[in-house]
């Protein structure tokens, strides 16, 4: 620390490296912890702040322009913004930041939120054809529209996570034929499971796309002038598209702390639960913060397991632990432990998680039923509720975080009147679940930060 | 140093964690909020400033507060602009 | 008789709902907050802490069915306020997409029937006006009866039966064999009415609530005659007799707060959150209901299962652990997340029209009496307990002017 006491933490240089929701977030929470010193926020995308979970629904359908999914900025500032200029390497011994245009900024501390990008498809397999999408920034948004309102003959979309059922219903919206391929056995089973899965397999069919589980494709084909013609998929078949959407999941942007001394990989920046970065060799680096989608962390609640959720509340919580560890000193630390919550709008749905549905090992509808439009699905691990899935019924769902807060015994006795007379819990079919003790990697959360105000609500 | 600048344009956001889908934002101010499917909430960003009362009733009736609001009276960031 | 030196909840709770204590019963709710869930001699369970309050709102092991012993109403034949899911929640669909975009756009008209309320009492002499009897209580009788096209004769006799029945809200044990006799006096007249309006309605459909209720289209099954009759009682109490209590609330703070007053004179917008400060502050609706389906752990204790449960919902706004400063009347409070209208799948269906006729009676109040004040402090209060508010409140003024155009 470059001054001592809580009057050096309020001054002295603080930069932000990555000028999207977590980083603007911590920005402002840093000014609301009452810093008074340099604040810098470094931003690779040429844009003010905007939010991107509209990008694969309401932009991408056409009801909703790029210019009007600007983030609110909800106070000043006061800071250096460099946007358009991203981040290509950190001397931390040095403190420095060194930009792409050449440039260098030096920082007393520095929070790292430079989020994730879409994973690529593969040159080799067809990555470079014209027709080839990702969805991830304003721009990709932007030219798939283009590329939709086309009218191509048929949308290939690679991977039925969120965003590829999100992608997928807008298809369907916009009348065009849509053919989906799913590694596993259904939509949705690396963060649900097989068996809400197998619900959502449902919701695709209804809506009348073509839906190709246990398949992967093994390229695609264009034609001579480059464009993208058709898919060769693993079960031999062909599937002639003029689109196709790859919705394989997220890379976590750390290229550029390539050589920093920092545990950062394309899962993400290691930190312990107040934020701080981790070295290789598992100390905490100084004066190195990291927040949103791009941290990994051991989440008190989930036996310390790393955690990295690209989820939208949890960059608004990180950023605004983070902002305040940054400048509070050891006494005053927090942990960073929210209880995880996303949604996704899809097929007319409604979906809202809370917890962590993946880490399960078995799952239980309480409330509707899976054939049914709306209804609530508990999951458990040993014996305790660790998350559950809501569709159309976003009115509950607080009463189910409670219960995970409180590790509430599993299969939850709710007596719930919209609910089965008997709970009747099945393998939650989570394909990666790992054994739920600590993990390998697990740099340990010191006794000395103070235990934790929830972040959450 | 704060220079004194013009009101900024409107702009919002909802967290939809938060959002539980009352509906009273729609009702509201419906030009700025609608249900997509049941209960799947969307809305603009950036509405005309002309609604700003329809937008702070929407915001005010909220049940579970979701909605904030834009409260920065400086500058929006550009490309290569000038900091602060 | 308890030898303990803290009394119980049951004497806390009757200390609350004591008519003496009518007008200010904050003081007690706030000694029953200091244990938020507490058991009652009788076995039911109260809970005034503001999180736990919430819990229960949006728990699936509450039901609305508040158990109560007295209660001879079959289960299907029950409002939708004490229907769980899931036809609660087909219900629901049907009476709120119906009767929401009938209220929508209303804000207009709103506006002129406040303003020919108050033009009848127009003066620029001193003089006073019951805001309760003037306007606090026409207002939603009328609107409500627009909504459902009752006659405009008829509107003095809907009102009436309205109040009457309010009483059956409040919890049986405080009634008496009387009142409760008087209940199903009114209860009955109702049903005879409406049975009326329902017949002239079934061969002459028109663009009301009702004819919309009766001829829903849609996938929720359309309501059968003992719902619609219910559904239609329930629009008429809660429809009406809690927004009257808004707006006397509402007024009475004001008063007591000139400061305030004279703000919302030049700046109508603050009606926005200053609404939400009054449903916190002062809500309409006190106290709801609720039934354990399961066991309940909360705040360190477990509510059995079969429990009844009564939620405090008016201790729980003024939860210092939720609100900075609770007892204060904030008009711009910022992240006002009051329950005033409840909470979860049962959260007040008539909220938008109860906040627009509220805004805008409460600005063209500002806007038009001078110098007004309070004549008598505290105002006498009706006997209901649950839907709480003034059976009068008499504003002396200077002047009541008449209307310049209001801002929308």
């Amino acid at each position: 620390m470059t001054a001592s006491g809580a009057a050096g933490l309020r001054s002295g240089r603080i930069v932000v490296v990555g000028a999207s929701l977590a980083g603007l977030r911590a920005a402002e929470a840093l000014r609301d912890e009452a810093f008074a010193g340099e604040l810098t926020l470094i931003g690779e995308e040429p844009h003010e702040p905007y939010d991107r979970p509209p990008l694969s629904k309401a932009v991408l359908s056409g009801r909703l322009s790029c210019d009007h999914i600007v983030l609110p900025r909800v106070r000043n500032i006061d800071a250096h913004w460099l946007l358009g200029t991203p981040a290509t390497g950190l001397d931390v011994p040095a403190r420095r930041v060194e930009l792409a245009d050449g440039r260098s900024v030096a920082y007393d501390r520095l929070l790292i939120a430079t989020g994730t990008r879409a994973r690529p498809w593969p040159v080799r397999a067809g990555g470079g054809l014209d027709g080839v999408h990702v969805l991830r920034t304003r721009e990709d948004a932007e030219r798939l529209r283009g590329a939709l309102v086309a009218g191509p003959s048929r949308v290939l979309v690679i991977g039925a996570g969120f965003t590829g059922g999100e992608v997928a219903s807008v298809c369907r919206e916009l009348g065009l034929a849509v053919t989906v391929t799913q590694r596993s056995g259904a939509p949705l089973t690396s963060a649900l499971g097989g068996v809400i899965g197998r619900a959502a397999a449902d919701w695709y069919r209804e809506a009348g796309v073509d839906l190709r589980t246990d398949t992967t494709v093994q390229a695609l084909e264009g034609d001579p002038s480059g464009r993208l013609r058709r898919a060769v998929l693993s079960d031999g078949t062909v599937v002639d598209a003029e689109v196709a959407v790859v919705a394989t999941g997220a890379l976590a942007n750390t290229e550029w702390l390539a050589g920093s001394g920092l545990a950062a990989d394309q899962r993400g920046v290691v930190s312990d639960g107040g934020c701080r970065a981790v070295t290789t060799d598992g100390r905490r680096a100084e004066d190195v913060f990291v927040a949103g989608d791009v941290a990994r962390w051991p989440h008190p609640h989930y036996f310390g397991r790393l955690l990295r959720l690209d989820h939208w509340d949890n960059a608004v919580a990180q950023a605004r632990t983070a902002a305040h560890n940054l400048v509070h000193g050891p006494g005053d630390q927090r942990v960073h432990r929210p209880l995880p919550a996303f949604w996704s709008h899809q097929f007319g749905r409604y979906l809202k998680s809370i917890g962590v549905p993946a880490l399960a090992d078995q799952v239980v509808v309480t409330q509707g039923a899976l054939d049914q439009r709306r209804f609530v699905a508990a999951y458990g691990l040993k014996g305790r509720l660790v998350g559950a899935v809501a569709v159309d019924s976003p009115r509950v769902l607080d009463g189910y975080a409670a219960l995970i807060e409180a590790r509430a015994p599993f299969p939850p006795m709710l007596g719930a009147t919209d609910g089965p007379a008997h709970l009747d819990p099945v393998d939650a079919e989570l394909p990666g679940r790992a054994a739920g003790s600590a993990s390998d990697h697990d740099p340990g959360t010191p006794s000395a930060l103070a235990s934790a105000a929830s972040a959450h609500r | 140093m704060t220079t004194q600048s013009p009101p900024q344009p409107l702009r919002l956001v909802v967290d939809l964690n938060l959002c539980q889908s009352y509906g009273q934002c729609v009702y509201a101010a419906p030009t700025v909020f609608r249900f997509h499917g049941e209960e799947s909430l969307e809305y603009d960003y950036a509405p005309d400033a002309g609604l700003r009362r329809e937008v702070e009733r929407a915001a005010a009736a909220c049940p579970v507060q979701a909605i904030t609001l834009s409260g920065a009276t400086e500058p929006a960031p550009t490309v290569g602009g000038a900091d602060r | 008789m308890t030898t303990s030196t803290t009394p119980s909840a049951t004497d806390l709770f009757a200390r609350a709902l004591r008519y003496e204590n009518r007008a200010d019963p904050y003081p007690h709710y706030a000694e029953l907050r200091r244990h938020p869930v507490m058991r009652m001699d009788d076995g039911s369970w109260l809970v005034s802490g503001y999180r736990e309050i919430r819990q229960l709102l949006h728990d699936p092991r509450s039901s609305a069915d508040r158990l109560d012993p007295q209660n001879k109403i079959p289960k299907a034949a029950r409002s939708l306020l004490m229907q769980d899911p899931p036809l609660h929640d087909q219900l629901r669909r049907v009476v709120t997409q119906e009767f929401v975009p009938r209220v929508m756009g209303m804000r207009d008209h709103l506006g002129e029937l406040v303003g020919r309320l108050l033009d009848a009492h127009t003066s620029d002499r001193p003089g006073q006006l019951d805001v309760v009897a003037e306007l606090a209580y026409p207002l939603p009788v009328t609107v409500i009866c627009e909504l459902l096209g009752v006659p405009r004769e008829d509107e003095a006799l809907f009102g009436g039966l309205a109040r009457r029945l309010t009483r059956g809200l409040d919890p049986v044990d405080t009634q008496t064999e009387e009142e409760l006799r008087e209940l199903d006096r009114a209860r009955g007249e109702l049903v005879q009415y409406l049975e009326g309006l329902i017949i002239q309605r079934r061969t002459n459909p028109g663009n009301d609530l009702l004819s919309g209720l009766m001829f829903h289209e849609g996938p929720d099954r359309v309501l059968d005659p003992i719902q619609l009759r219910v559904t239609l009682g329930l629009l008429l109490i809660a429809g009406h007799e809690t927004t009257v209590n808004l707006i006397a609330n509402g007024t009475l703070v004001l008063l007591r707060n000139p400061d305030v007053l004279a703000r919302l004179r030049t700046d109508p917008d603050l009606a926005t959150p200053l609404v939400e400060e009054v449903l916190r502050h002062d809500p309409p609706v006190q106290i709801s209901g609720r039934s354990a389906l399961a066991d309940i752990d909360l705040a360190g204790t477990t509510i059995p299962q079969g429990s009844r449960i009564r939620l405090m919902l008016a201790a729980g706004n003024r939860d210092p652990h939720r609100f900075e400063d609770p007892d204060r009347f904030v008009p711009d409070r910022r992240e006002n997340a009051h329950l005033g209208f409840g909470g979860g799948i049962h959260y007040c269906i008539g909220a938008t029209l109860a906040r627009a006729e509220a805004q805008i009676a409460l600005t063209a109040l500002a806007r038009r009496l001078h110098a007004p004040r309070l004549v008598t402090d505290p105002p006498p209060y009706r006997e209901n307990a649950i839907l709480r508010g003034p059976e009068h409140l008499l504003v002396a003024f200077e002047r009541l002017t008449p209307d310049t155009p209001p801002v929308s």
